[in-house]
């Protein structure tokens, strides 16, 4: 078992025919990802050839749904082209889309988030401006590099990328049920507390890594929950404790404005309901690392 | 993107808020010409994108174009809150009866926008939700206003959940739909107006207003580009900007670059750390290369942080995700044959790990480059770089 994405999964990529959709379906399937097709209305009724495996380009997600069984949609079209890729995913009921694009505006991304409410939440949105996830072993929907672990029982919810890879690669003897990206936007559609609960229901995760940043107060939030719901061991990272006010520090939602959004609120917020936080991310590996060996 | 008054108050015109007349000086003759075009008596405003500006003496009343002048000579080159006043506004002056205060912003908690509004306007609206947080109203704003408008309906709730006077029921809800437009049609994330006043002739206008942009939605705007304040960006920020560098200077010694925002942000962090044992020595710099990390960007962004006189030693930490370790260390022995003498004028230290450590190691080994060290570990190569800049 993993949350979201499991070896059953069948996906689809929004923008599959563009450089990086092209690059990373090689990669997801090389990793094993069941990608039953592509999407581009101006190249429906062909098909793809990719290291050998022939992918069939279809004109709408409607149509690859209807065609294939996909219940997964990852997109890599432009910014200026998300929101209708998003919509149209919503649209077709399609029950996970992962928006790996960077750049969206965010006003797209709380109207997507506006429809799929109005929709009754059917869809699954993770992202945008994320990597993606990986249940390690069974599939991989996005970017992130599948080589560095093995299928195990740490569930890992980040707001970066590479911090993700960091951590997964520091832990890889143990390895990992299920890894998500969540991205760092100042609107998301998944959040830290999602996954939280998610990796609370999974029998197969037995602790949880929680990475943070500065900006928004999402990991409040999640200290919040995890103080009334989550029974499972869990361990915090933020990174940001030298961001200076006001600047924005590469991801779109990594600000301090004011006081708020603080590194060190949010480390305060997790410790407080008992959450050990890391100090460094080798550190915060390392609290884990003694929680998977008493377990 | 945060916009100064002056670019505010233009684009409230131009969707229709009531404003006063304003104009933008950057000279004492300008403002004194500019003063003469709006009637004479003005107020002069220097332009910083801080708040306290009217403690700080940035805030003046003149009575004709003479003195305008004057003042502008006193105001411009200021130094409010360590910004360099560079620029003044010339506002027309209004009989003020009341101050509210109205905005629309991003609600990232909720994922949607927010309407706030509150009768208790002029002060720092931190200080209302902290003091009387009875006096500020917060109204979630649905989907339906992203296309069609804010309704006449939502407006009223605004208006009624604050409390505004009866008789400015209207005015205040017309005003609110011109903002929301202004928020919506430009992309803002913040659109804030505090004052809004009622003069004695019973009007509502903005009298001063923040305006943020959202930079990702600049390619339907590309007329936002010029509301880019240049002079006021770092020359090391500047530079970066023009190759497309995600850069951000800070005021520490340790050069850094990364791939990844994260892991940038949390390679300041602990190269922080590892300074509190050696000199107390901080990160000089945010320098995210991202997932590619060729030969040309290493290049750009050692070129951007060696030319950083604040800059004692630089520290690269990579994981290889996408990007092979094999081809970041290449890039840095190609980086190191562009920049020639310069790159090793400082030390370098260098810690790569994840895809092909191993033989992006080598690759560094084998190439001898002047000044270049490895270590395995983030911790500690950042302790190494902070023990180097402190040596320095």
């Amino acid at each position: 078992m993993a949350i979201f994405l499991t070896e059953n999964s069948k996906v689809i990529v929004q923008g599959m025919t563009g450089s990086e959709g092209m690059k990373h379906t090689k990669r997801m399937l090389a990793s094993g990802t069941k990608i039953v097709g592509g999407v581009n209305p101006k190249k429906a009724g062909t098909s793809v050839e990719v290291d050998g495996t022939e992918v069939p380009v279809f004109g709408t997600v409607a149509d690859a749904m209807e065609k294939t069984g996909a219940d997964v949609s990852v997109v890599f079209v432009p910014p200026a082209f998300t929101k209708g890729a998003a919509l149209e995913a919503i649209d077709a009921g399609i029950g996970l889309c992962v928006i790996i694009t960077e750049g969206v505006p965010v006003h797209d991304t709380a109207e997507v988030w506006a429809y799929n409410s109005a929709k009754g939440n059917q869809t699954r949105i993770i992202g945008p401006n994320c990597p993606g996830l990986i249940s390690p072993g069974s599939s991989n929907a996005g970017i992130i590099p599948a080589n560095i672990t093995k299928a195990g029982k740490i569930g890992l919810v980040s707001k970066s990328g590479t911090l993700t890879y960091q951590m997964m690669y520091e832990l890889r003897d143990f390895g990992f049920s299920t890894a998500v990206g969540i991205g760092g936007d100042p609107v998301i559609g998944t959040t830290h507390i999602d996954c939280l609960q998610a990796f609370q229901d999974d029998p197969e995760t037995a602790a949880i890594v929680m990475i943070g940043e500065i900006g928004g107060d999402a990991e409040e939030r999640a200290a919040a929950y995890i103080k009334e719901h989550i029974t499972k061991p869990v361990v915090g990272y933020v990174a940001g404790f030298t961001a200076p006010e006001g600047k924005t520090m590469g991801h779109a939602g990594a600000i301090v404005s004011g006081s708020s959004g603080t590194a060190q609120a949010k480390q305060e917020a997790l410790e407080a309901v008992g959450v050990k936080v890391g100090k460094t991310p080798s550190a915060t590996a390392q609290l884990m690392r003694e929680i998977m060996e008493s377990l | 993107m945060d916009l100064f008054e002056y670019q505010a108050r233009d684009i409230f015109a131009k969707h229709g808020v009531p404003v006063l007349g304003g104009e933008v000086a950057e000279t004492p003759e300008q403002a004194e010409a500019a003063a003469e075009k709006l009637g004479g008596r003005v107020v002069v405003k220097a332009q910083v994108k801080t708040g306290g500006r009217g403690k700080a003496g940035g805030v003046k009343l003149a009575d004709g174009p003479a003195d305008a002048r004057e003042k502008a000579t006193a105001i411009l080159g200021m130094d409010i809150k360590g910004h360099t006043v560079h620029k003044v506004m010339l506002a027309q002056t209004a009989e003020i009866e009341a101050e509210y205060y109205v905005s629309f912003l991003l609600d990232r908690s909720n994922r949607t926008f927010l309407a706030m509004a509150s009768v208790e306007g002029g002060m720092e609206i931190e200080e209302v939700a902290a003091t009387k947080p009875e006096a500020l109203a917060k109204i979630p704003v649905d989907a339906a206003a992203f296309a069609e408008g804010l309704s006449r309906t939502k407006a009223d709730e605004i208006v009624a959940a604050a409390a505004f006077p009866a008789e400015l029921a209207d005015q205040i809800a017309e005003t609110l739909i011109k903002l929301w437009d202004v928020f919506i049609k430009e992309d803002a994330t913040l659109v804030e107006v505090n004052p809004l006043v009622k003069t004695k002739a019973g009007k509502i206008v903005a009298l001063d207003g923040k305006v943020s942009l959202d930079e990702n939605a600049s390619f339907r705007h590309p007329d936002h580009a010029e509301l880019e304040d240049k002079a006021a960006a770092d020359p090391l920020e500047a530079k970066a900007k023009a190759k497309h560098l995600n850069y951000v200077k800070l005021d520490g010694e340790v050069g850094i670059i990364g791939n990844g925002a994260g892991l940038v942000m949390s390679t300041l962090d602990v190269v922080a750390y590892a300074g509190e044992k050696h000199g107390g020595v901080k990160p000089a710099n945010f320098l995210d290369i991202g997932g590619g990390a060729s030969a040309e960007v290493m290049a750009n962004g050692l070129d951007i942080i060696l030319n950083d006189p604040a800059v004692k030693s630089v520290f690269v930490n990579v994981f290889g995700g996408i990007t092979a370790c094999d081809a970041v260390a290449n890039g840095i022995v190609e980086a190191f044959k562009l920049l020639g003498a310069e790159a090793g004028s400082k030390p370098l230290v260098v810690r790569l790990d994840g895809n092909n450590a191993e033989l992006g190691r080598q690759i560094l080994v084998d190439a001898k480059l002047p000044g270049v060290e490895q270590v395995d570990t983030m911790d500690g190569a950042a302790d190494r770089a902070a023990e180097l800049a402190n040596a320095h």
